[in-house]
């Protein structure tokens, strides 16, 4: 069955940036202020979900051609790998350090282990999601 | 830095994690799956060793210190059964190399027992409860995927239950943390241990006390064991080997943990109770491994009967009786997964698992046989099979604290367990033998090896009792005195 | 407020016992869902509603709310998300090999 919904599919091509952009924005300011990994990844999750029930699943999957369980692994592996990073320094499991650092265009800028943390749980989150409603629409 | 104590429950999680992106690579997937559970094991004796040195060792997770972070400790009781999960999860892993099949194999299932493993070793060395709720979840959510793997319509509705009745009891959980929560503002146990005893165990924290009982009651099958016999018989042999040997006595440990570390003050309210139900499990679970036919049943009812059993040791809460429920506990995780694979291997060789239609076994398969004969020698208690040092210590508990209703209890179940696999014995591997030579399915010497490791260990764990002595009395002392573990978590 | 939401918490357990009692899959999966949001409310409650400022460094207020709640809400929302989501496309698998959702129907494991 092809909806063909021509209305939905002109704005869905713009929304998706929009909240593309939202996402980011939440998973970058969740350092110091609401959001975070969890809930960028759940926005992003959302971005995709629209493009998969706007245009048809396998469109989309050609478009994006990732396992999304894949991609909640690849998620979860760089959340607990960050954990035995701190092995490394000695230091007790799941410890998370920052530093300033002078950066070329964006100037002295502070980047925090805990970033890729975050960004491992939004990955996580990302994959689990889609890979929930896939496998419960793939084969309605 | 005792970094290493968090590595039983992450280096499984990593694992789980890495095993999913070689999906079709099953052949390395068995060996790195098997090679954690060893690392584990020796981890764990590692550890174990260092706290008889050290004392309880513990990990404050992104250095925030309790009762503020999250932690993790380890004390002699959680590494030994750390290490027994060690030991049981490799053997079942071995059995499962043979018996489980390529569709379960390619569909992530070394993930999932890894993380179930981690989800079970992270429930034994939290400090947290929260941070228990968490493990307790990771554990449950393997396990739910464990048992509907394969997806035969006797599996998917028997997980519909089972997940149905854990998310009623982790329901009950989040409820009695959020109480506890409200009422001494605190979750790290030993900080709430301090608490407690200081405001006195007052008739609000007994109720919520009580709310947990439910909680670990549920999960461990003490009297409210409804749900067990239905789930652990759906899943493949392997599977239910691993559930009947880890998933009750997590919740068991937890019992202990909660009622020696944070409610011992009202021990005449508490206690009783535990008394009280673990006697009625006594009753409910011999009823139940002579009320069946089917292996499966009987086996899953024999789960129960222990659970009584370990819990008895906790009602009388004596010195010898909390050692004694420590052995059973190691113990039991081994023979129980041991019975379950013994009872799988007879289903897989007849293809019924009704006793009625097995007969004559030991013809055919006499080292079976024998192996069946010895754990249900070990599990009545005969000595010098791991059992034995148990039920001893148990009932002596019993007699000097004076609960003889619980000490014949739990002596006359074993009788029960006895009288339920000798007639498993009886009709299956005595009589007639119904399997001609040229029908009979070879067995596999891979389902072979697993059975006879684990009949090893439960020889081993009998005679070799004495050398487990000190750890077992530390874990024992740990648990009775709560100020040691108080003093390894918030002062130092 | 603090009895407001206990009793909003009360009447979503009770919403959430009659749907778990119904013979309806689907309608006890929403069920345990409802359950464990009723939950959330409680810990939220027993930590205390108080009148803070956001626990963030950067606020500099005179007082602060407790973190603590909001994180084991978060971190339970989580978990149950995954068990609502793994129960419900294990109860689609189950209605498409079993073909029913009766719960009644689902009874005794003897058939195989």
């Amino acid at each position: 069955m092809k909806i063909n919904n021509v209305i939905l599919q002109a704005v869905t091509k713009i929304v998706v940036f929009i909240i593309l952009t939202l996402a980011v924005y939440l998973f970058l300011s969740g350092h110091n202020n609401p959001g975070g990994g969890f809930i960028g990844g759940l926005v992003l999750a959302t971005a995709f979900v629209l493009l998969f029930i706007v245009f048809d699943i396998e469109t989309i999957q050609k478009a994006l051609p990732f396992d999304f369980k894949k991609v909640a692994a690849l998620g979860a592996f760089l959340a607990v790998a960050t954990g035995f990073g701190s092995l490394l320094f000695d230091a007790p499991f799941l410890s998370q350090s920052f530093g300033y650092f002078d950066l070329p265009f964006f100037g002295k800028t502070e980047l925090a282990t805990v970033t890729i943390f975050e960004a491992g749980v939004a990955l996580a989150v990302v994959g689990v999601v889609v890979t929930i409603i896939l496998s419960i629409s793939e084969d309605v | 830095m005792n970094n290493i104590i968090v590595l039983p429950m992450v280096i499984p999680v990593l694992i789980g994690i890495i095993l999913i992106f070689l999906g079709p690579y099953t052949k390395a997937q068995r060996w790195i799956s098997l090679g954690v559970m060893v690392a584990n094991a020796g981890i764990s004796i590692y550890i174990l060793n260092r706290i008889q040195t050290e004392g309880i060792l513990r990990l404050d997770f992104g250095g925030w210190t309790p009762p503020f972070g999250i932690l993790f400790v380890a004390d002699s009781f959680s590494m030994i059964l750390v290490l027994t999960t060690s030991i049981v999860t490799s053997v079942c892993l071995i059995y499962s190399f043979f018996s489980i099949g390529k569709a379960h194999e390619t569909m992530f299932f070394y993930s999932f027992v890894n993380f179930l493993v981690a989800g079970v070793n992270g429930s034994f060395l939290t400090g947290d409860l929260f941070n228990l709720y968490v493990c307790f979840e990771i554990m449950l959510l393997a396990s739910y995927v464990l048992i509907a793997l394969g997806g035969r319509k006797v599996q998917l509705k028997e997980s519909i239950k089972y997940v149905a009745i854990n998310v009623l009891s982790s329901w009950f959980f989040l409820v009695a943390i959020a109480y506890l929560y409200g009422t001494v503002g605190t979750l790290n146990m030993a900080h709430l241990s301090e608490r407690i005893a200081e405001a006195g165990q007052t008739p609000l924290l007994t109720v919520i006390s009580i709310l947990f009982l439910t909680v670990f009651g549920l999960k461990s099958g003490l009297l409210l064991y409804f749900w067990l016999p239905g789930s652990y018989s759906a899943p493949p042999t392997a599977v239910a080997a691993l559930f009947g040997a880890l998933l009750t006595k997590v919740g068991i440990y937890a019992m202990f943990r909660v009622f020696t570390l944070l409610f011992y003050h009202e021990t005449s309210i508490t206690h009783t109770i535990i008394g009280v139900l673990a006697g009625l499990t006594l009753i409910g679970g011999s009823i139940g491994a002579l009320a069946y036919k089917d292996i499966r049943q009987i086996v899953s009812y024999n789960v129960v009967i222990a659970v009584g059993f370990i819990l008895v040791g906790l009602a009388v809460a004596t010195p010898e009786a909390i050692e004694g429920s420590i052995y059973y506990l190691m113990h039991d995780m081994i023979v129980k997964a041991l019975l379950f694979l013994l009872a799988g291997t007879m289903i897989y060789l007849t293809g019924t698992a009704n006793i009625d239609y097995m007969s004559g076994l030991i013809r055919n398969y006499p080292l079976l046989g024998w192996m069946f004969f010895i754990v249900m020698m070990s599990l009545a208690g005969i000595p010098p099979l791991s059992g034995f040092i148990g039920k001893v210590l148990v009932g002596q508990g019993a007699a000097d604290a004076g609960s003889y209703i619980l000490l014949a209890l739990a002596f006359i179940s074993s009788i029960f367990v006895l009288y339920s696999l000798l007639r498993v014995f009886l009709s299956c591997f005595w009589g007639e033998t119904i399997i001609s030579v040229e029908d009979e399915v070879p067995l596999k010497k891979g389902m072979l090896v697993p059975c006879v490791l684990l009949t090893l260990v439960t020889i081993g764990l009998g005679l070799g009792a004495e050398s487990l002595a000190p750890y077992v009395s530390d874990a024992a002392n740990t648990l009775l005195n709560p100020d040691v573990y108080i003093d390894a978590v918030l002062n130092d | 407020m603090e009895t407001l939401i206990i009793i909003l918490s009360g009447v979503l357990v009770s919403v959430a016992t009659y749907l778990i009692l119904s013979r309806s899959l689907i309608r006890v999966i929403l069920g345990t869902a409802i359950l464990s949001h009723a939950a959330h409310l409680l810990i939220m409650t027993m930590g205390g509603l108080k009148d803070g400022s956001v626990p963030l460094l950067g606020e500099e207020a005179s007082s602060y709310t407790d973190a603590l709640p909001q994180a084991l809400i978060l971190t339970s929302i989580v978990i149950s998300f995954a068990v609502t989501a793994l129960f419900l496309v294990l109860a689609y698998r189950t209605y498409t090999e079993v073909g029913t959702d009766n719960l009644h129907a689902l009874r005794g494991f003897k058939d195989e």
